[in-house]
């Protein structure tokens, strides 16, 4: 198992390359550059910041030069931060989005499974239309309006918690970003996990089980789970790497200093070394959760062997 | 050796008690904090590289420059006490208080000035905003790499207390470009020691009323009263956290649950629910800028005046500000905003006209210029992608119809849309512009063959008036100068006004201090916290 996920480490390498490549030219085929704003430069300004960035020397060298600074670990300065490089923004924001993610994340699954799980074993009852109806809206309603009416209701008219702000990550702070992010997750993992578990309940094996005169609690939690479980830990990979590189909508309403907001904002202000530095770092993250979640399948399904 | 740790242990928990004690004197005497919004994230705190208002917001509070603002904008004595300018008005001399100091202790010297006034006209500094020191002598030659000594710079130190600056012909806004944060100091000792990392939290030192003491990206700035400022008596709040708060609706949120007790703009979109609800705290004033749209002068369609006069005969300006933005603007018939000195605006001849009669007349231009109902004048209007640019895109479309005109509407990201005008690739397009300064030049120099002259208006009547202006060392004749150059662009209809814009700030009821001005600058030092 270790050799396979070393093997799959080592195919990563070409993946990412190939990433950086495409978005560094898309990026750059973009048209405006980083230092067009409302005011036009004088020629002779603009020829100086050019050169400042080494954006006067010609693309392939500048190509050349970025992939040479990754491989040192060096995403270089901002554009838009001059104060700061983008490895700089990226570990300071990276952990407060980490952890949001990580709570949305476990509040997603632990209450999305639980009442996925209740709704598919009460299949066709009030219950289960009363559960999924809550699952639909909470998929329906993005979080752009859910968030900001989370924050009219907690924060300006009870003044429970904070409208906003990080506060050096008071507990507090984290509520409502926290509830905001796992809302749609729990909606969802319900949603799927009721589908797999209904599934999985009619099949041969749980007959079998039955049939051995298992207790229905001891069919469910041995056999069916573990089967049902299989579609949401491969939604869990991607989801997760999605929910702790930050969200741009939680974090602008909740102004949160997480890195979510870098992938548009970077983008609008053709911010191209905290682009790329923020697409590799999503990329790589990507690349391991999917990893990780074949591993888990390895795990869960007896049909899955890493050995050869 | 021991009794002396235990003297120092001793001073030490002397040390702790006092400074608990203090801690609790200030909350007992009420240290005041101010929670400021400013609207978006700095990009850097170097006043050589600041390039935005939102960063003003803080390095106006970090740095004082020879001259500063004052609470209601006007132009007073800074980090020198009294200057005097030559005859012919090309050197200044100013003389530094004596009492001016870095944060860190040390003194605000000369020398001080012209390391940082070197460096922003350095172009490996790439300073976005050094043209604006142009008229100082040699500094674009500087800029630009045809000199590359930097001591060439028309700036010198006579003595530690004394800085000359020579400029290349007489400047009359000169005093008002000072205010501006290119002209800041910054502390020589600490760039020489640090480079590039001498702006970073525990190096920057500053040499204006606070110090910056921690910057979390995208969370706050906190910045602490600098005791070593010479004015620190008359300084009543202690501690600033500036907010970036890019998103005007959650800050809003943040202003009413009182965790901001300033913020720059509001969400227009409220303006309605904010005028009812708090129109106390709403505060819309007027400001120094123009929102206005360039006509390309170099397509041939725009050849014709009558076709010029015509759309902006045709643009309802009322209608604009009091129907569609709602904000307060004001509907603008001149290029330059009114509010600058004595300066008198000149405004298009058509203004007192009621606007049916306009449209009328509008039409008939477009007749007899050659477009009918059936041949209509086709033209591409340009704005950036926001909403409000597109409400008057569309108002301005259905205004035009009236008069035979085919309005076709394109939106594109800002970047690109002004990558766009630079490249002079459109036919009528959205611009605004905001006063660095309180001069009318800054405004006009937009149609002389400058950068920023999107739609290429040369007149040489009025290039002219314009260079005659830049020679006149009388304040008043130059006003009158540049008066006869607006008058002149505004009958040649050379582009077209639509408002005058407002700042737009929420204001706690009770900090005090806060001073509506055009230039919509607001020093923390004025302000105070009333409980």
């Amino acid at each position: 198992m270790l050799s396979y996920a070393f093997k799959r480490l080592a195919q990563s390498i070409p993946t990412l390359f190939i990433v950086i490549t495409i978005s560094f030219f898309l990026m750059r085929l973009a048209p405006g550059g980083p230092f067009d704003g409302e005011r036009k430069l004088p020629p002779e300004i603009e020829a100086n910041i050019l050169a400042a960035y080494n954006l006067d020397k010609p693309l392939y060298w500048q190509f050349f030069d970025y992939l040479g600074g990754i491989l040192q670990g060096d995403f270089g300065p901002s554009f838009k931060y001059k104060d700061f490089t983008v490895s700089d923004l990226i570990w300071a924001g990276f952990p407060v989005s980490l952890e949001l993610g990580m709570w949305a994340m476990l509040l997603g699954v632990v209450f999305g499974v639980s009442i996925g799980c209740y709704a598919a074993l009460k299949q066709n009852t009030r219950l289960d239309y009363l559960m999924m109806g809550g699952a639909m809206a909470g998929i329906a309603i993005p979080n752009f309006v859910m968030a900001p009416i989370l924050t009219l209701v907690f924060g300006v008219y009870l003044s429970w918690l904070p409208v906003g702000g990080w506060d050096s990550g008071a507990v507090a702070n984290k509520v409502l970003p926290v509830i905001a992010l796992a809302l749609p997750q729990i909606a969802y993992i319900a949603r799927m996990t009721r589908g797999s578990m209904i599934e999985v309940m009619g099949s041969h094996f749980i007959r079998t089980a039955r049939a051995k005169g298992l207790s229905e609690r001891k069919v469910v939690r041995r056999h069916a789970l573990k089967s049902a479980l299989l579609p949401v830990v491969s939604y869990l990979g991607p989801a997760t790497a999605g929910i702790i590189t930050g969200s741009v909508v939680i974090e602008q309403i909740f102004g949160i200093p997480g890195i979510g907001r870098y992938f548009v904002q970077a983008a609008l202000n053709r911010d191209y070394t905290l682009v790329m530095g923020t697409v590799v770092f999503y990329g790589a993250l990507i690349i391991l959760f999917n990893l990780v979640v074949d591993l888990i399948y390895g795990l869960l399904d007896p049909q899955i062997r890493y050995d050869d | 050796m021991k009794k002396k740790h235990r003297r120092n242990t001793l001073k030490n928990m002397l040390l702790t008690v006092l400074s608990v004690l203090s801690l609790g004197l200030a909350s007992i005497t009420g240290a005041q904090t101010l929670h400021r919004g400013i609207g978006g994230e700095p990009g850097t705190l170097d006043p050589n590289l600041v390039s935005g208002n939102w960063e003003d917001m803080v390095v106006g509070d970090l740095f004082l420059g020879l001259v500063t603002d004052a609470a209601d904008g006007r132009v007073i004595p800074g980090a020198a006490t009294d200057w005097t300018v030559s005859d012919d008005g090309t050197v200044y001399t100013f003389h530094l208080r004596k009492d001016g100091k870095w944060s860190d202790g040390q003194p605000v010297t000369a020398h001080d000035f012209v390391f940082s006034l070197r460096r922003v006209m350095d172009p490996q500094t790439a300073s976005t905003y050094a043209y604006i020191l142009y008229p100082i002598k040699n500094a674009e030659a500087i800029n630009t790499g045809m000199i590359r000594d930097l001591s060439q710079l028309g700036v010198r130190a006579i003595d530690d207390y004394t800085l000359e600056i020579t400029l290349e012909s007489s400047t009359p806004y000169f005093l008002e470009l000072l205010t501006h944060y290119t002209a800041f100091p910054i502390p020589k000792h600490v760039v020489e020691r640090y480079g590039k990392d001498w702006v970073k939290p525990g190096h920057l030192v500053s040499n204006g009323a606070y110090k910056l003491v921690e910057w979390l990206p995208q969370t706050h700035i906190k910045a602490v009263k600098n005791e070593w400022f010479y004015d620190a008596d008359h300084v009543a709040i202690d501690t600033v956290f500036y907010y970036p708060t890019e998103d005007r609706s959650a800050a809003l949120k943040r202003f009413r649950a009182g965790e901001l007790d300033l913020n720059y703009e509001f969400p227009i979109d409220q303006y309605d629910w904010l005028r009812e609800n708090m129109p106390e705290e709403t505060v819309v004033s007027p400001q120094l800028g123009v929102y206005y749209y360039p006509l390309n002068l170099r397509n041939p369609k725009f050849q014709d005046v009558r076709v010029r006069k015509a759309l902006s005969m045709a643009i309802n300006r009322e209608v604009i500000t009091d129907k569609i933005l709602k904000t307060g603007e004001v509907p603008a018939y001149s290029f330059v905003p009114p509010g600058i000195g004595d300066y008198r605006i000149q405004e298009l001849d058509f203004k007192g006209m009621p606007y049916n009669k306009r449209l009328e007349e509008a039409r008939k231009l477009m007749e007899a210029a050659g477009y009918s109902e059936d041949r209509p004048l086709e033209l591409v209007l340009r704005y950036n992608t926001h909403d409000a640019h597109k409400k008057v895109a569309v108002a301005v479309a259905a205004m035009w119809k009236a008069i035979h005109v085919k309005t076709q509407l394109l939106n594109s990201e800002v970047a690109v849309h002004y990558a766009e005008l630079k490249e002079a690739n459109f036919e009528v397009a959205r611009a605004g512009w905001v006063g660095d300064y309180a001069d009318p030049q800054n405004f006009l120099s937009l149609l002389e063959p400058t950068p920023n002259n999107y739609g290429g208006y040369n007149n040489a009547q009025f290039n002219a008036l314009m260079k005659q202006a830049a020679e006149t060392q009388d304040s008043t004749q130059r006003t009158r100068l540049m008066e006869q150059a607006e008058r002149i662009a505004m009958d040649d209809y050379a582009t077209i006004p639509i408002y005058y814009y407002v700042a737009t700030n929420l204001v706690s009821q009770k900090v005090k201090g806060w001073v509506p001005n055009v230039l919509d600058k607001h020093r923390t030092r004025w302000m105070s916290i009333e409980r």
